[in-house]
């Protein structure tokens, strides 16, 4: 078999972040290969790489043994590469025909006739097996997140393509579905295209891949052939520990209820109750879209609600704002931690001190002795490397710029935390500070709950899991009771009606 | 492909910590900041040439009248770096302050009174600054499309209620007098007066909470959000403060032209305020700036304005000289920030 792509010494870093070290890889035509890793281990900057997106530090790309330079996404797609993003760029005013065939719209004598496209796109459809999914007509802002997962995948196929990256497809896909895109993967696979398939699901990459290559913390872990291999060696090449190393978790008895949540409702969840204890850490699981966030941030008052309360300590929260419910004692780490929670071009300690300026301050003026010792011990505490507290925060690592973002909830002695994906985007090693940290924070008493799409995660940090479904609590599973496929069986969709039904 | 091929698109490398300053350059650079640094350096260079041309420029009359001519829109420009921290902007300020000019010489002439005139422009600038921020949150119209609207009606009002002449006459009030033309130990009051505000306006940023999470909500207003800052208010009070500076500045009009004036003096200031506080460095995309650095550009802006005059530059050039500088200021600030040339600017 000769290999259509070869990548030899990747490097490449954001900062003083690795995200590529000396990577090696080869696929072949006519190959699936597996990318295997945990969030942050360099998978994502590598289909970055290839699309075009990111320009490489060092190393060496070859398609069919000729080197290339990609300068841009133009290039990379004049090479026959096409990468599948996970989550979609759909245009909302557009069909779902002209979605797909968006940069090359089918022209029929030179003019752009809205039938024929769409004729054109119910074929794309049929030919690999979607027809049934969605249908041509139908408009961007009206797709399900699997429906526009297939859309992204039909973009890509439309130009036939002869190196095909998915980027974790099925994260949003029922059974079907992901039936019918393995089947079309294989289609793919015998017509001679080179296949990159990232997914965290162990088993499906059983079903679907050759071969599977392993990042860890930007290096190549190990590349293996799947028939001579086992999902236990599979998770140990990924994590580099034994699982059971990176959580730790004392367990208190769980006392009173701090964080009570009923009735809630709104445009994003319909009628979520839950409650959290003191020393508890719950965990909300289940599927991108299900409208975890949504409801972490209906909780804090970002989002308005139609019904429910929120209360802590048994005294509701009466005004929705963030606010008041900062004021009643929750802290709130939200899922975008560029987006949502950082001040990129501030140091660490405007960061840190952001949440508790109010309390530092003596007739609005700072009180900037006070705020160094208070971000100096945050800053220990928390273990966040840095050279000083007045290093830009932009400078620092993934890891250390979310231990900021818990340290700023930390230094308001909160009684609940809420935290969406702590360790999205952190390598291996702050995650575990991380997960340590958690568990600190719940045996001082601290009502912990917890957004998290990585299943060894739900089950190695929670004392109870929730998991979320279109909107509402689908099931709840004690730590004991829990497996994965306990978990991924409440968070899919139960069957395409009911999915019709809530919407 | 070789290693050194590709070294673009990676901007934090090249903003790494500087960890081993020896040299004093360094050090200059560290406490004064890169962008002081060059504007001093222009500053500089440009005092030199007009000074080597016209041996006038460094008389201390020239001198304390380019510090007279920077005061307006020195004043406005110094707002507009706070507005510009939110992550805003408003270009209602020339029209604000000719609405302003007019109000303080019209209730000055029915009333005789030098300080109920001053108090009822000051009124006037709060009150469109309060319009204008009202319009920006609860219609949610963006801030530049807002305060253009408001631009172009407050112009509008200003030359309804005059009439489109320049109103009343303040040159025989001693106040007003001594607004336009007074010293204090040999310094125009005008200059005093940009001090003051400038300083309470470091100040303000500098060491209060209120100046950090104005930084806060401009770099990233989510954040700032769920961090329990309340946004609108800190946004309609921004636009209240520059409606008292946009009236502060409309008395000193009418102080210095002796009249209220609805649009000459004020016409354009939107525009200078806007490029000294960008030359400035504060970004427009909110969240960086400093009032020292917009204070040096004021100076800068004002030298060249003066040397341009001292050299007989046609005056149309001028306004050639100021957009230009403008653009120069906001293309520097977004090679600085990596930003790649696709599609429209963020």
């Amino acid at each position: 078999m000769t290999s259509k792509v070869v990548i030899r010494g990747l490097t490449k870093s954001f900062g003083p972040v690795h995200a590529l070290r000396a990577v090696d890889l080869e696929v072949a035509s006519g190959e699936v290969l597996a990318l295997l890793g945990e969030n942050g281990a360099g998978k994502s900057t590598l289909l970055k790489i290839l699309s075009g997106d990111y320009a490489t530090d060092a190393g060496t790309i070859e398609i069919d043994g000729r080197p290339v330079v990609f300068r841009g996404s133009p290039d990379s797609k004049r090479a026959g590469i096409r990468v599948i993003a996970q989550e979609p760029e759909i245009l909302k005013h557009l069909s779902v025909a002209e979605n797909i065939f968006i940069g090359g719209l089918p022209l029929r004598n030179g003019l752009y006739i809205k039938s024929y496209v769409e004729q054109r796109a119910a074929e794309e459809l049929a030919r690999y097996g979607f027809e049934e999914v969605v249908s041509p007509a139908t408009m961007g802002s009206d797709l399900s997140p699997a429906q526009r997962q297939i859309v992204e995948i039909m973009r890509g196929l439309v130009v036939s393509p002869s190196i095909v990256a998915f980027d974790e497809p099925t994260s949003s896909l029922t059974e079907n579905e992901v039936t019918a895109l393995f089947r079309l993967i294989h289609q793919l696979r015998d017509k001679g295209v080179a296949v990159i398939y990232v997914s965290h699901r162990m088993h499906e990459i059983f079903d679907v891949a050759d071969r599977a290559a392993v990042l860890r913390d930007g290096q190549l872990a190990g590349v293996r052939d799947l028939a001579e291999t086992t999902e236990n060696e599979l998770v140990k090449l990924m994590v580099g520990r034994e699982l059971s190393e990176m959580f730790t978790r004392t367990r208190v008895e769980p006392s009173q209820v701090v964080l009570q949540v009923d009735g809630l409702v709104n445009e994003y969840v319909d009628d979520v109750s839950l409650s959290v204890r003191a020393g508890e850490v719950v965990v909300i699981a289940g599927l991108i879209g299900a409208g975890r966030s949504e409801l972490a941030r209906t909780i804090v008052g970002d989002l308005s609600r139609t019904a429910g309360t929120v209360a802590v300590d048994g005294i509701e929260i009466t005004s929705h704002t963030p606010r008041a419910a900062m004021n009643a004692g929750i802290g709130f780490a939200p899922e975008e931690r560029k987006a949502q929670a950082l001040l990129l071009k501030r140091s660490v300690r405007d960061n840190t001190s952001l949440a508790i300026l109010d309390r530092l301050t003596r007739m609005l003026f700072v009180r900037t002795a006070m705020e160094r010792e208070v971000v100096l011990g945050i800053v220990e505490r928390m273990r966040v490397r840095t050279p000083s507290i007045e290093q830009e925060i932009s400078k620092l690592s993934g890891g250390n710029q979310q231990k900021v973002v818990l340290g700023r909830w930390l230094a308001r002695k909160p009684k609940v935390l809420i935290l969406d994906e702590p360790t999205r985007g952190v390598d291996v090693g702050a995650k575990a500070e991380i997960y340590a940290v958690i568990d600190e924070l719940a045996s001082t008493g601290i009502a912990v709950l917890v957004i998290s799409s990585e299943l060894p995660e739900v089950l190695g940090l929670a004392d109870r899991i929730l998991v979320m479904q279109a909107g509402r609590i689908r099931g709840e599973l004690l730590r004991a009771d829990a497996t994965e496929e306990a978990i991924l069986s409440l968070a899919l969709p139960i069957s395409e009606s009911a999915e019709e039904s809530h919407r | 492909m070789t290693s050194k091929t590709v070294t673009e698109g990676n901007p934090a490398a090249e903003d790494a910590p500087v960890s081993t300053g020896r040299s004093v350059f360094r050090k200059v650079f560290a406490v004064v900041g890169v962008q002081n640094v060059s504007l001093l350096a222009a500053l500089i260079l440009l005092v030199t040439v007009i000074g080597s041309q016209d041996s006038n420029f460094f008389r201390a009359q020239n001198l304390l009248s380019i510090g007279s001519a920077v005061t307006i829109f020195g004043l406005l420009a110094v707002v507009q770096t706070v507005v510009i921290l939110l992550g805003a902007l408003d270009i209602s300020v020339g029209s604000m302050t000719g609405l302003t000019s007019v109000v303080s010489a019209m209730v000055f002439t029915s009333t005789s009174q030098a300080s109920i005139g001053m108090l009822a422009a000051l009124g006037a600038g709060l009150a469109c600054g309060l319009v204008n921020g009202l319009v920006i949150i609860y219609g949610r119209v963006n801030a530049v499309i807002a305060t253009l609207a408001t631009l172009a009606a407050f112009k509008g009002l200003a030359q309804i209620i005059s009439g489109g002449r320049s109103q009343g006459y303040t040159g025989t009030d001693p106040v007003f007098t001594f607004l336009g033309r007074g010293q204090i130990g040999g310094v125009p009051f005008l200059i005093i007066m940009l001090l003051i505000v400038a300083v309470v306006a470091h100040v303000v940023l500098r060491y209060t909470s209120i100046g950090r999470n104005i930084y806060a909500i401009g770099g990233n207003p989510t954040a700032a959000r769920l961090a329990g800052i309340s946004i609108n208010r800190y946004i309609i009070s921004v636009y209240m403060a520059v409606g008292f500076i946009g009236g502060l500045a409309g008395i000193l009009l009418t102080a210095r032209t002796g009249s209220g004036q609805p649009v000459s003096g004020s016409e354009g200031l939107e525009l200078e305020s806007i490029t000294a506080a960008a030359l400035g460095g504060a970004a427009l995309t909110g969240g960086k700036g400093a009032i020292p650095s917009t204070i040096l550009a004021i100076l800068l802006l004002g030298v060249l304005s003066n040397g341009l005059t001292v050299l007989g530059v046609n005056p149309f050039w001028q306004n050639v000289a100021k957009g230009a500088l403008l653009l120069v200021a906001v293309i520097l600030q977004q090679r600085r920030a990596g930003q790649r040339a696709v599609g429209l600017p963020a």
